[in-house]
């Protein structure tokens, strides 16, 4: 049952760092989290990495796992070979802390820039009408754990500082597709979306769908659902042309 | 090392649904708000539920309302709850609910466009506001997204986001400050009032401390006491023993939760919660007999509210006017009980618990539905396919009914300035908390606690100043474990969760507890020599070492008021005493601790008499299991009247 397996595990902390070797006992049905866990508790107590629930639920701790981004806890030390090397670092679109940990206080920042959930006025609490097949599609959105997977591994940010400023990422532009098809939200998310969010960086290579552990289909069904509704505003001969009449103020199409 | 200072009106220590709710309310009430959280801001341990809010909305069953709910409470928690909190939270859950759909919540829906509600362990009616059965994760986010919301308001009207509510996130307290406090020794002499509190920073090792008058405790439980347990890491008892430490008292210690359903295998993720809804939407349990062994296990005080066959068990899945619920859904205590109990006589499953089986009961279309992260955790983390095949689960460390003790309707704790929320307060759920009677508390006491304690500030002439002394002493006990070269955290960790799994678990005896006791003082001494290798930077060693300190305390208070309650209640089970008894459910036991926490007291304590409207609310023949005679003498002479 139990076997010894090695381990490469990045350390380091200030922008410094290196690959340290381990040999480590598994036993049946151990996830990679739980070597981590036992390096801590034997060899390397200071060895820093970030958990909570161990159940693929909260989204802690997410690292890269022989270079796939992965939740440590869910993925089964099984679909490995007792041979293996297996090498574990931290997430490399964001700035390391120390050893598995990640400042991603990038992912705060553009959370509080998308604008929030704004109801119609004069909808009193416990006064909400919704059908379930008009609130699914948001739902499969909110399954969101905030592992920031998608972020990570999203090439418009991976290797590309210089572009963080100007795109919100998967993660974000996910929540404004989920706030615009909302069947009470009343903002108009369209323009910002493509504008102020970045949304037009994203060239649908579906590389966050398939990093995102709840299976959320980010591309197929916020991504580019997203982009067709800022499409049809954009394109869209009679709002070219009212706008060209009017002078709305409010769109800037 | 310089000590970061910061000035806030109420700083609430805990970033679940209590905290995040009660510093939601501080700030709508103009307070400048600090929520400290060990982890990411929403992480917390919230997340992990699954079954829903329970809040007699009456969308599914017109005959639900506040009143049923409460009775539910009172009857789930073996009576011995706090009845005006039952009371507020059975008045309250539904508008807590609502006011979550109005910051963004999508709950899922009954056919007219209302919030669905499912059936749930105790609860007479379809009660618990869900989505699907990530309900936790849906409120955890919704509150975030509140404080993100109030953030973008403030930063209109201030031109900064965080000038009346920021999060602290990854930073953990120590202590909290007290200003006046004479006693330095000596159990239950503590004086004076809440100034702030001490703590550092997980990410950089570096101290903080908040000078701030009011302080709301919402740091959850203690679970990671116990080896088998679905709690987190975080799950270390903190507030518990904050509070203690400052001179607060904690009730209903003895009481603590086991899920009954728990996964068993693989064994790195025993205890791994499987939710109550499995039951809730068909799921039943059957030993390695096949046989439905819960209905060998009805207690005499539930006989006439449960099935007596499988038949109309069934039945009362689409009639319940008509069929009594089948009793895979007697309150958790009891199904605990029932399946260790089936373990025990060697009808358990290969891997050690029972077998829980809902593939047999619902289209396997139907099972992804409604219970999606179930079939995906299995499928993940134990290759089993929920849909094909049954689950094996058993009891795992869930709850802890126990906590401080608090004014109902505002949260205050004894010592000035304390407040406290959520599974880190005691006496709402008695002595056995009815599942999905979590999430709904939360909400109601988390927004009374950040209503008093920005009342109490209001009401204070000036600001108490931090002594300097408290600091310093705070910050050389957080310094110690990286000071010295001592034993390995873990392994002292390690040790307590053994002994209080294996000694003060859910069946207890005299001889293992007085044993339990010796143990945790011997791990006491052993905690204060650990040492912590490496720097300060994001070090989870010491980390460790510090929580150490309020998981023995937490723990010693557990075994000692286990050892006292001569009776079997609700989340207490003694093998040496297995009765219920009348004249213990009056009695609550109190827990105190000397200011270094050396000492640990507990004191009998007298439960005020229900009010007179409350009471009435049940009929005689059910009270006469629960209250002794002379109350059975008062309930007749008020009935009379």
């Amino acid at each position: 049952m139990g076997y010894k397996a090695k381990f490469r595990v990045w350390r380091g902390e200030g922008g410094e760092g290196r690959l340290e070797d381990f040999t480590v006992e598994v036993n049946e049905g151990e996830v990679v989290l739980d070597i981590i866990h036992r390096l801590q508790a034997t060899q390397a107590p200071d060895l820093a990495v970030r958990w909570n629930c161990k159940a693929g639920k909260c989204g802690s701790c997410s690292m890269e796992i022989n270079g796939k981004p992965r939740l440590g806890c869910m993925t089964r030390m099984s679909t490995f070979g007792e041979d293996e090397t297996i090498t574990v670092t931290p997430m490399r679109t964001f700035p390391v802390i120390k050893d598995l940990v990640t400042d991603v206080s990038f992912n705060y920042a553009k959370a509080r820039e998308i604008p929030s959930f704004t109801p119609p006025a004069g909808v009193e609490p416990g006064e909400y009408r919704m059908q379930q097949i008009d609130v699914e599609r948001s739902q499969e959105f909110r399954k969101c754990i905030e592992c920031f997977m998608c972020n990570n591994v999203c090439h418009v940010i991976r290797d590309h500082e210089e572009n963080k400023p100007a795109f919100a990422g998967p993660r974000f532009l996910m929540r404004i597709a989920e706030l615009d098809m909302h069947p009470y939200d009343v903002v108009d998310r369209k323009d910002s979306a493509q504008e102020d969010h970045g949304l037009g960086f994203c060239n649908i290579t579906k590389c966050c769908t398939e990093v995102c552990p709840e299976h959320i289909k980010i591309t197929d069904n916020a991504l580019i659902p997203m982009k067709e509704r800022v499409v049809d505003r954009k394109y869209d001969p009679l709002v070219w042309l009212g706008n060209k009449i009017f002078k709305r103020t409010g769109s800037k199409s | 090392m310089e000590i970061e200072r910061h000035e806030y009106d109420v700083v609430v220590i805990g970033a679940g649904g209590a905290g995040l709710r009660a510093a939601i309310e501080a700030r709508q009430q103009g307070k400048r708000t600090a929520i400290v959280c060990k982890s990411l801001f929403g992480k917390a341990h919230t997340v992990m539920a699954e079954g829903g809010a329970a809040a007699a909305m009456g969308n599914v069953n017109s005959d639900d309302n506040w009143m049923v709910h409460f009775r539910d409470t009172m009857r789930g928690g073996k009576f011995l709850n706090n009845w005006r909190m039952a009371e507020l939270h059975a008045k309250e859950a539904p508008d807590r609910v609502w006011e979550l759909e109005a910051w963004g919540a999508l709950f899922d829906r009954t056919k007219d466009g209302r919030i669905s509600q499912r059936n749930f362990g105790g609860h007479e009616y379809p009660r618990l506001a869900h989505v699907g059965d990530r309900t936790g994760l849906e409120m955890i986010r919704t509150l975030q997204q509140r404080v993100v919301a109030l953030q973008q308001e403030d930063e209109k009207l201030h031109g900064d986001p965080e000038a009346y509510i920021k999060v602290f996130q990854e930073c953990t307290v120590t202590r909290l400050l007290k200003t006046g406090d004479k006693a330095a020794g000596g159990a239950g002499k503590a004086g004076g009032v809440i100034s702030g509190a001490f703590g550092y920073w997980r990410e950089n090792g570096k101290f903080i401390l908040f000078d701030a008058p009011a302080v709301v405790l919402a740091t959850g439980g203690i679970g990671k006491s116990y080896v088998v347990t679905s709690n987190s890491w975080e799950y270390t008892g903190d507030g518990h023993a904050l509070a203690l430490l400052a001179g607060a008292k904690l009730i209903n210690m003895e009481f603590i939760q086991f899920h009954p359903t728990g996964m068993v295998w693989p064994p790195s993720v025993r205890g791994i919660l499987v939710t109550e809804s499995v039951r809730g939407d068909g799921g039943v349990l059957r030993n390695s007999e096949g046989r439905r062994f819960m209905f060998d296990y009805i207690p005499d005080v539930f006989k006439d509210k449960y099935a007596t066959t499988e038949e109309e068990g069934d039945r009362w899945y689409t009639d319940q006017a008509n069929n009594r619920r089948p009793p895979e859904l007697l309150p958790r205590d009891e199904v605990a009980r029932a399946i260790n109990s089936e373990v025990k006589a060697g009808r358990g499953s290969p891997q050690g618990g029972v077998y829980l089986d809902v593939s047999t009961r619902l289209p396997a279309a139907e099972i992804i539905r409604r219970l999606p992260s179930m079939h995906h955790q299995f499928k993940e983390l134990a290759d089993v396919d929920i849909t094909a095949e049954p689950m094996q689960v058993g009891p795992t460390c869930h709850y802890i009914m126990g906590g401080v003790e608090v004014d109902a309707d505002t949260g205050a704790a004894s010592v000035p300035g304390l407040f406290a929320a959520g599974e880190v307060s005691g006496g709402m759920h008695g002595s056995n908390r009815l599942g999905g009677n979590s999430l709904s508390d939360l909400l109601v006491f988390g927004r009374r606690a950040g209503a008093g304690a920005a009342a109490y500030v209001d009401a204070l002439k000036a600001r108490p100043a931090v002594s300097e002394e408290s600091v310093t002493a705070a910050r050389a006990e957080a310094t110690a474990p990286l000071e010295r070269g001592g034993e390995n955290p873990y392994e002292v960790h390690h040790e307590l969760q053994r002994t209080m799994n294996d000694l003060v678990g859910i069946i207890r005896k005299a001889e293992e507890i007085t044993e339990a006791l010796e143990s945790v003082g011997k791990l006491k001494e052993r905690a204060k020599a650990v040492g912590a290798p490496g720097g300060r930077i994001y070090n989870p060693g010491w980390h460790l070492a510090l929580d150490l300190r309020n998981m023995l305390l937490v723990s010693e208070c557990v075994a000692r008021a286990a050892l006292l309650r001569e009776e079997s209640r609700g989340g207490h089970t003694r093998d040496d005493f297995p009765d219920m008894s009348p004249t213990w459910r009056r009695k609550l036991l109190v827990c105190g601790a000397s200011p270094d926490g050396s000492e640990v007291t507990v004191e009998e304590k007298t439960q005020p008499a229900m009010r007179d409207d409350l009471i009435r609310l049940f009929d005689r023949a059910e009270l006469k299991k629960y209250i002794t005679e002379e109350e059975l003498v008062d309930f007749d002479a008020l009935v009379k009247e």
